[in-house]
């Protein structure tokens, strides 16, 4: 059962000699004369993610037996990417998939910043294939011929090289656009052990936190039972535990935690009254666009406001870190973190060290949908290790702390007013979104450390507010909130909470999940003022041909137009993520009678040139069923201290027999660059359920979850 | 010193009473197919059979176990189920899945042909948070019409 991966000694960053110099001028090729041309002249064309990794052995080294090794900086977070990439390599490389073996992002890889934003078949992806066909050349003009053996140049070829933009890309395609099989999938269905929790290094110990009871509390005094072998590790409000028997120390963990005193106070808001607190302020404003301040005189005006609540993660295990404290400023971290490089510099700015001396390397957990506790359980085996130097520590957090101390989607409102002309036309259109920051990733907010325990230590560090990424990155809380239909006179405003007791950070679609089901729903509720088909409604405001595509294509899968029972209603969602992603239109079919169900969502994507099938259908379905979870039931709860939806009880996530049929249909974008698949859907299945709830039953309910009590309060509302 | 079989082999078990089987399967016995998800009972993760029966291991104290025969995944594997999980590509990030293979083996003991409906009613103590239930309950239903 022992892997090499769970074997320090066996690992590549031990085994493996020094990461190459990324300043480092090409060392003598023996086979490429354009080689000469200086790094920095050639690096402008290439790929950002390999103008920024330019050294090809960062990226792929071939060993002698043959085995291709390829290194990249995204990571797999359950969705895929490895395989999706491996393909993308194994046809550049002009190999099988069997012939290429993917190393877990780390130390002697590519710096690719984060797994985030459905953007790594986009960015490594085009990197990746452009380092793989460079190695391919190299080998192709060191063997003299293009028929070789990669095991018999292996030792010949130098790869400590910088890549070149202008190696010709091979044009079949072999691998991509095929269903291969996720190569990580055996181990996890067959049961070996794969995830960071699985790891057992030699002379591991076991640790838990003792996590205060609430937000800002700080420890007065400690007491509890203390087991034989295990050890207490305290620095200022941070409470752990460590020893050798796991079980041992979960119940000295407990015990401590019921002998703890601290000194606590009141710091959340009413959870009845999240619109009140999301307006109050202060706000930084974000204006997105402003065409025309005035609405359009003397056209009807329409307006309608639509919140969520704050949305936990809710993986399915709870975070874990490994650490071992080698010496005085040296740590090695094993981390299910979306990006390790930033997670190693946050670490070292946390503790003052020399980011060189720490070095974080990739462990799959299971799945993650955005900043989760992943850093945050990195840090406390650092601080747990730090107290044990020479051995190594893993740390497991509980579900309860899982499910009360990760960070939040964020609560949102939203207010659409907007002109209707008498024949049917949107003539104005007027959007503010109210809502916190969406990344409170290690690094943010002017460097901050970003990690939970830090700001618990003797030392305090500041946790400001979450922030928002860049227009360039798609925005936070803004993200989608510009609709991708033709309209004129828009102005459309973001309100980004700056001060807030509640951790809020980056969650799959961020804030494009309210905002697409804000304007999908008030589109509807137009198109119902207007008399008009919603689907025709749309396409009346939509010019763009993928877009028509998708809602067309969705809208004659589901039978849009076909009379339904009573009490069933079709409903319609569309938007393409972050304006420039992937096109995504749903129709979800809804039965309200005792109870809302969901019974059917019918999807349509268009995700550009697609390198695996059924990898995007698979993300399509999971990115679905995932927000018809948060849609249909889900909602942080607290009260004015603590949160207390901490166990599967109180924050109940959609179950098997809750689950709708879905079928997803991936058209061809083939001739389009590749796009992310993994939050495409989130938006448009939230806001077809929505529109499919109201044509079930006539009200419309603008405040989610879809509940049968939120249903009761709109149906009271509308009397 | 507490007895019972694991996977068809006697073990003699050293540990405190209350501990639970999760952490004996996982740290003592170097079975780690069963996955820690909440340690309550609530979420699937860790299901083994405990004399033919799905139960969590998380809450099965092993003071209760004394005598019985545990089957974890590795005694399972390879089942029709697991490759009815590859044959759909039946997970994402995977962690819930050894769970709900020991649930889906059980149910095909009891009920060698189950419907979808059966299926997921079966499953409804095991939680999925990446939304691979659908193409889970068609790989176990094909498992049981092919089996």
């Amino acid at each position: 059962m022992a892997e090499p991966r769970n074997d320090p000694s066996a690992h590549p960053r031990h085994g493996s000699p020094a990461p190459a110099d990324p300043s480092a001028e090409p060392r003598t090729d023996p086979s490429a004369e354009p080689r000469t041309k200086t790094s920095a002249e050639s690096r402008t064309d290439l790929p950002k993610d390999l103008a920024a990794n330019p050294i090809l052995s960062r990226w792929i080294r071939v060993q002698p037996d043959g085995v291709i090794d390829v290194q990249v900086g995204k990571v797999e977070l359950g969705q895929g990417i490895v395989t999706a990439l491996a393909q993308i390599a194994a046809d550049e490389l002009g190999v099988g998939m069997d012939a290429v073996r993917m190393v877990p992002a780390g130390p002697g890889g590519p710096d690719e910043g984060m797994t985030a934003g459905s953007m790594s078949i986009m960015d490594s992806g085009s990197a990746l294939r452009v380092a793989a066909a460079n190695v391919r050349a190299l080998f192709e003009a060191a063997a003299g011929t293009a028929d070789f053996s990669y095991a018999e140049w292996a030792d010949r070829v130098d790869l400590n090289v910088c890549a070149l933009a202008d190696v010709p890309l091979r044009s079949e395609a072999v691998l991509v656009g095929q269903d291969v099989a996720r190569l990580d999938l055996p181990d996890k269905i067959f049961g070996r052990p794969r995830y960071i929790q699985d790891m057992r290094l030699p002379g591991q110990l076991f640790g838990r936190v003792v996590r205060p009871p609430s937000r800002g509390a700080r420890l007065l005094s400690v007491t509890g039972d203390l087991a034989d072998g295990v050890s207490v590790v305290r620095d200022g409000s941070f409470l752990g535990l460590v020893g050798a028997d796991e079980a041992r120390v979960v119940r000295c963990a407990e015990s401590f935690r019921r002998g703890s005193r601290w000194a606590e106070h009141d710091s959340l808001p009413d959870e009845k009254e999240l619109d009140k607190f999301l307006r109050a302020g202060p706000h930084e404003t974000i204006e997105v666009i402003d065409d025309a301040a005035e609405t359009h005189g003397g056209d009807r005006l329409v307006r309608a406001t639509y919140s969520r609540p704050f949305v936990a993660h809710a993986s399915m295990a709870p975070s874990c870190g490994v650490a071992v404290w080698r010496g005085p400023a040296e740590v090695d971290v094993w981390s299910h973190s979306q990006g390790v490089f930033p997670l190693g510099r946050a670490i070292a700015a946390a503790l003052g060290l020399d980011p060189a001396g720490v070095r974080v390397e990739h462990a799959e957990s299971a799945g993650c949908y955005g900043h989760n506790a992943a850093d945050d359980a990195a840090f406390d085996a650092v601080l747990l290790a730090r107290a044990v130097p020479g051995t190594p520590v893993q740390v497991l957090w509980s579900r309860q702390d899982e499910l009360s101390w990760a960070p939040f989607g964020s609560a949102m409102t939203a207010d659409v007013a907007a002109t209707l002309s008498a024949d049917g036309r949107l003539t104005s259109w007027h959007y503010d979104v109210y809502s916190q920051g969406h990344t409170a990733r290690p690094g943010y907010a002017g460097g901050v450390p970003g990690l939970l325990a830090a700001t618990f230590l003797k030392e305090p560090a500041d946790y400001p507010a979450a922030v928002d990424p860049s227009a360039a990155s798609g925005y936070g809380g803004t993200r989608n909130a510009l609709p991708g239909y033709d309209l004129p006179r828009r102005r459309i405003t973001g309100h980004r909470l700056t001060e807030s007791p509640i951790r809020s950070s980056a969650m799959r679609a961020l804030g494009a999940y309210l905002n697409v089901f804000a304007i999908e729903c008030f589109m509807d509720e137009a198109a119902e003022h207007a008399g008009r088909d919603p689907l025709e409604f749309r396409l009346a405001h939509l010019s763009d041909p993928r877009g028509r595509r998708v809602l067309t294509a969705a809208a004659e899968a589901a039978g849009w137009g076909s009379p339904q029972p009573e009490g069933v209603g079709l409903g319609l969602g569309y938007a393409r993520y972050k304006g420039r992603g992937g096109y995504c239109a749903v129709v979800a079919e809804v039965e309200a009678e005792s109870e809302v169900r969901l019974r059917r969502l019918t999807i349509a994507v268009d995700v550009g040139r697609v390198v695996n099938p059924d990898g995007v259908r698979n993300q399509i379905e999971g990115g679905a069923l995932q927000s018809a979870s948060w849609t249909l039931v889900e909602r942080v709860r607290f009260d004015r201290r603590q949160v207390t939806s901490d166990t599967w009880e109180t924050y109940p996530i959609l179950r098997f027999s809750q689950v709708p049929r879905v079928d997803v249909t991936v058209l061809d974008g083939g001739g389009e660059k590749s796009v992310g698949a993994g939050e495409a859907a989130q938006g448009p299945t939230a806001a077809a359920i929505g529109n499919g709830l109201a044509a079930a039953i006539g009200v419309r309910v603008r405040d989610l979850p879809l509940t049968s009590e939120a249903v009761i309060t709109a149906i009271e509302r509308d009397n | 010193m507490i007895s019972f079989l694991v996977n068809g082999v006697p073990r003699e078990v050293d540990a405190d009473p209350e501990t639970p089987l999760l952490y004996v399967l996982r740290n003592d016995l170097g079975l780690m197919g069963a996955r820690f998800g909440c340690g309550l009972g609530l979420c699937g993760a860790c299901f083994v059979h405990v004399d033919g029966v799905a139960v969590p291991s998380c809450d099965t104290p092993i003071w209760s176990l004394a005598g019985k025969s545990v089957v974890t995944v590795e005694g399972l594997t390879p089942h029709p189920v697991q490759q009815a999980f590859l044959d759909e590509q039946a997970a994402q990030c995977g962690y819930c899945v050894t769970g709900i293979v020991m649930s889906a083996a059980a149910l095909l003991d009891r009920e060698p042909h189950p419907d979808e409906r059966r299926v997921a009613e079966a499953l409804d103590r095991h939680l999925c948070r990446c939304g691979s239930q659908q193409r889970m309950v068609r790989a176990i239903v094909k498992a049981g019409r092919d089996g």
